[in-house]
C-alpha cells in the first residue's frame, strides 16, 4: 500500500516543496487553494519558471513562499513589495509574484502597495484576503467588514473596511481582478492573465479562515463557501467603486482593470538611459 | 556613460565622495529616501548611477528603501542606500532581515543630534550603540567611522568588499560634519581599487544548501534567477534555509551568524594609531571626534602630557583586544564622542578597572573643540 502511496503525484508536486509539507494551514482554510492556483496559473502561463520568484511577507498567506520550489523570499511584515521592487528594478528579466495576506500588503504595507501601483513596478500581486489577522488569533484587519467580531473588536468592528480593487485603481494598477477561492478556475485564468501582463497586477481572493473569523462570527468554512456560490455576481469591467463588499446585497468578482501603460523600468530606461535604445537602432 | 571610477583630484564633499566610493565600488542599486544631512548622497547618486547602468529609485519611506536594497541585493546587484537618525531608526527591522537571511548591502547613517528630530543640521555621533544593538535580537555586524571626505570614500569600498565577503549589512557611521566637510579627494585609477563580489555557489543545483558555511563560515550565495530554487526567509532556519523552529535551530543557526564575525576579527577590525607607542594616555575617538582629537594630542603633549589617539576605523566589532593590551602598559583612558557615553562604555568594559577610563562628550550639535579635550586630560591627568 505504502509503495503505491508513494508513486501517486501531485499534478503540481514539480512545483511545491514536498519536503516541508503538511504544511501549517488550518483545515477548512482557504490559503490552500488560492496557492495552487496561483502554482496552476505559473505553470499554464508558459513563463520560465527559472526566473520566476514568489515574494511574501508575514502572516498565515506569507508561508506561501516557503513552500514553492522557485526562487522565494519570506521577508518582514509588510514589506515584501518594496523587496520585489528592489529585485525587479535590480533585474527586469524577473517574473515576480507577491503572495501575501490582506493584514500583510494593506495595513502594514498598506503604503508600499499604492506607491508600487503608482509606479507602475511590474510585478504580480496575489492579496488572499480572509478579513482578519489570523496568524496572531484573528484580530481585526484593514479589510475587516464594519460590525464583525475579532479578538479586538469584541462587540463588533466599528471600522470601515477598505475596496481594495478600488484602492488598486485609483493609485494606478493595470490590471485589478477579484475573485473567491470556489472560483479557482476563474482566479487560476486571471493570475495566468497577470502573470502575462507587463504592469503593476493586482488580484484580490476572498478566502475564509474558519478557525479565527469564522468561530468567532459564527460562520464554518462551508457557510462561506455557499455564501461566495450565492452572494457573488460576475460583473467584468464594472468600475471599482462599485466593489465595496457586502454579502447581503451581493460581492462582485471579475476583471476590473487591464490596460496598457508603461512600466517604472520603461519610463527609467526613457529618461535616464537614452542613448541605449538610440544605439541599438543606429545598429540596425 | 561615465566610467564607475571617477579617477582623478576632486573637492567635494563627504556625502558625494561617499557616493562616488559606492559607484567605484561597483554599486548599482541605490533605494533611497530624503533626510537631512545625507541628502546629498542620495542626490548624487540618482543621478551618477544610471550613468554606469544602475538604477535609483527613492522610495516611499526609510523601510521601503532599505527593504529594496536587500531585495536588489538578493537578485545579485550591490546596493546601497543612506540616511540619518529618525530614518535610521525606521531601517532597524529589515537590518535585522539582512542579517538573517546573510544579505549583502550597505547602510550610510550620516549623523545629527537626537533623540527625535533633534538638530536636522547638526551632526552628532549619537546613534553607535543603535548602529550596534538597533535591532532585535542578538547579532555581529561590522560597523566603520570615516574621519574625512577622502576616508569615507575609500571606507564605502571597504564597506561593499566586506558586506559581500561576509553577506551582511555594513553601516557607515559617520556625521553631518565630515558629511558636509568639503575637501581634497583623490580618486585612483580603477585598476588600483580592490573590489570583492560574494561567494558565489558552484556544483549541482539540486543540492545546493544556501547556507552551509563554506571554510571562513560564510556561505556561497545563489541569487534570484538562478535556478537554484533557493528558499530565503527570516525565519530561524537551517542550512537548506528552511524554517526550523527548535531551540538546537536557533542556536545552529546563531553560531553561524555571529561566528562569521566573530572567528574573522583580524580580517574586519582596522584601527589607527597616532602618537600611540610611548604614550600614557590613551584618547579612543573615531569619526569627526577623532579627526578634532589629532590637534588635542599634539597641544597634551606640547604641555608635557604624553598622550595618543587610537581611532578606531572599525567601531563595530569592537577591537576589544586591543584596548585590552593597551590597558595593560598605559595609565588611563578617554574616548572622545558626540553622545553622553556609548562608545566609553565599551572602552571601560574592555579595561576593566585595571587603570581609569573617562569620557569627554557632549550631546552633539557641534564638534568636540580640542582645547576641552587638553584641558580635561590636564585636570585627570594627576587621577591618572
Ligand atoms: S488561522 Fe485562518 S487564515 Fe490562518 S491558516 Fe488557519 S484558517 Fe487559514
Amino acid at each position: 500500500m505504502n509503495q503505491v502511496n508513494k508513486q501517486i503525484k501531485h499534478p503540481l508536486d514539480d512545483l511545491l516543496r514536498t519536503d516541508r509539507i503538511p504544511h501549517i494551514w488550518c483545515p477548512g482554510c482557504g490559503i490552500g487553494t488560492a496557492f495552487s492556483s496561483c502554482l496552476t496559473a505559473l505553470k499554464s502561463s508558459g513563463i520560465d519558471l527559472k526566473k520566476t520568484v514568489m515574494i511574501s511577507g508575514i502572516g498565515c498567506t506569507g508561508r506561501g513562499a516557503g513552500y514553492v520550489k522557485l526562487d522565494s523570499y519570506h521577508t518582514t511584515h509588510g514589506r515584501a513589495i518594496p523587496f520585489a521592487t528592489g529585485m525587479k528594478l535590480a533585474n527586469p528579466e524577473l517574473n515576480i509574484v507577491v503572495f501575501s495576506g490582506d493584514g500583510d500588503l494593506f495595513a502594514i504595507g498598506g503604503n508600499h502597495f499604492i506607491h508600487a501601483a503608482r509606479r507602475n513596478v511590474d510585478l504580480t500581486v496575489v492579496c488572499v484576503n480572509n478579513f482578519n489577522y489570523g496568524m496572531t488569533g484573528g484580530q481585526v484587519a484593514a479589510t475587516t467588514p464594519y460590525g464583525i467580531k475579532t479578538t479586538t473588536t469584541t462587540k463588533g468592528n466599528s471600522e470601515t473596511p477598505f475596496n481594495l480593487p478600488l484602492l488598486a485603481y485609483a493609485s494606478g494598477a493595470t490590471y485589478v481582478a477579484r475573485w473567491t477561492i470556489l472560483h479557482a478556475r476563474d482566479l487560476t485564468e486571471s493570475i495566468e492573465e497577470a502573470l502575462l501582463k507587463r504592469g503593476f497586477s493586482f488580484i484580490e481572493v476572498l478566502s475564509p479562515c474558519p478557525v479565527n473569523y469564522g468561530r468567532r462570527n459564527k460562520v464554518s468554512a462551508l457557510d462561506t463557501l455557499k455564501l461566495y456560490q450565492e452572494k457573488t455576481i460576475i460583473k467584468n469591467r464594472v468600475h471599482p467603486m462599485e466593489l465595496d463588499i457586502d454579502f447581503e446585497r451581493g460581492v462582485i468578482l471579475g476583471k476590473f482593470v487591464d490596460e496598457e501603460k508603461p512600466t517604472f523600468m520603461d519610463r527609467y530606461d526613457k529618461i535616464y538611459r537614452p542613448m541605449e535604445p538610440m544605439e541599438e537602432e543606429q545598429a540596425l | 556613460m561615465r566610467q564607475a571610477v571617477l579617477t582623478g583630484e576632486h573637492f567635494i564633499t563627504g556625502d558625494v565622495a561617499c557616493a562616488e566610493g559606492a559607484l567605484a565600488a561597483g554599486c548599482l542599486f541605490f533605494g533611497g529616501y530624503p533626510i537631512t544631512p545625507a541628502t546629498e548622497i542620495t542626490e548624487h547618486i540618482s543621478s551618477q548611477l544610471p550613468e554606469v547602468g544602475g538604477t535609483f529609485i527613492q522610495m516611499e519611506d526609510e523601510i521601503a528603501a532599505l527593504a529594496a536594497v536587500i531585495g536588489s541585493s538578493c537578485a545579485g546587484v550591490k546596493a546601497m542606500t543612506a540616511t540619518s537618525g529618525p530614518g535610521f531608526s525606521l531601517m532597524m527591522e529589515n537590518i535585522g532581515l539582512a542579517i538573517c537571511t546573510e544579505t549583502p548591502c550597505v547602510i550610510v547613517n550620516v549623523q545629527r543630534s537626537g533623540p527625535s528630530t533633534g538638530l536636522p543640521t547638526q551632526g552628532a555621533q549619537g546613534d553607535m550603540m543603535q548602529a550596534r544593538w538597533g535591532s532585535h535580537g542578538h547579532y555581529e555586524i561590522i560597523v566603520l567611522s570615516p574621519s574625512s571626505p577622502q576616508e569615507i570614500f575609500y571606507q564605502t569600498i571597504t564597506a561593499f568588499n566586506l558586506s559581500e565577503i561576509y553577506r551582511l549589512p555594513v553601516i557607515i557611521m559617520t556625521d553631518e560634519m565630515i558629511g558636509h566637510l568639503s575637501e581634497r579627494v583623490i580618486i585612483p585609477k580603477a585598476r588600483a581599487i580592490k573590489t570583492v563580489s560574494r561567494p558565489r555557489p558552484k556544483g549541482r543545483k539540486d543540492r545546493f544548501k544556501p547556507f552551509k558555511p563554506g571554510p571562513n563560515g560564510v556561505a556561497p550565495m545563489a541569487i534570484a534567477g538562478e535556478g537554484y530554487n533557493i528558499h530565503v526567509t527570516g525565519l530561524t532556519h537551517d542550512e537548506r534555509g528552511y524554517p526550523d523552529m527548535t531551540v538546537e535551530g536557533q542556536d545552529e543557526m546563531m553560531s553561524r551568524l555571529t561566528g562569521k564575525v566573530r572567528q574573522n576579527l583580524d580580517d574586519i577590525i582596522s584601527t589607527e594609531a597616532y602618537r600611540l607607542d610611548d604614550a600614557d594616555i590613551v584618547i579612543v575617538s573615531y569619526g569627526v571626534s577623532a579627526r578634532t582629537s589629532l590637534a588635542a594630542v599634539d597641544e597634551a603633549r606640547k604641555q608635557g602630557i604624553k598622550a595618543g589617539l587610537l581611532r578606531l576605523i572599525t567601531v563595530w566589532p569592537f577591537p576589544e583586544a586591543q584596548i585590552r593590551r593597551l590597558a595593560k602598559r598605559v595609565k588611563g583612558f578617554f574616548t572622545v564622542e558626540l553622545n553622553l557615553g556609548q562608545i566609553h562604555l565599551e572602552v571601560q568594559r574592555c579595561v576593566a578597572g585595571i587603570v581609569p577610563t573617562f569620557l569627554i562628550g557632549h550631546p552633539g550639535g557641534t564638534i568636540m573643540p580640542p582645547e576641552r579635550v587638553v584641558e580635561t586630560l590636564r585636570a585627570r591627568a594627576k587621577i591618572t
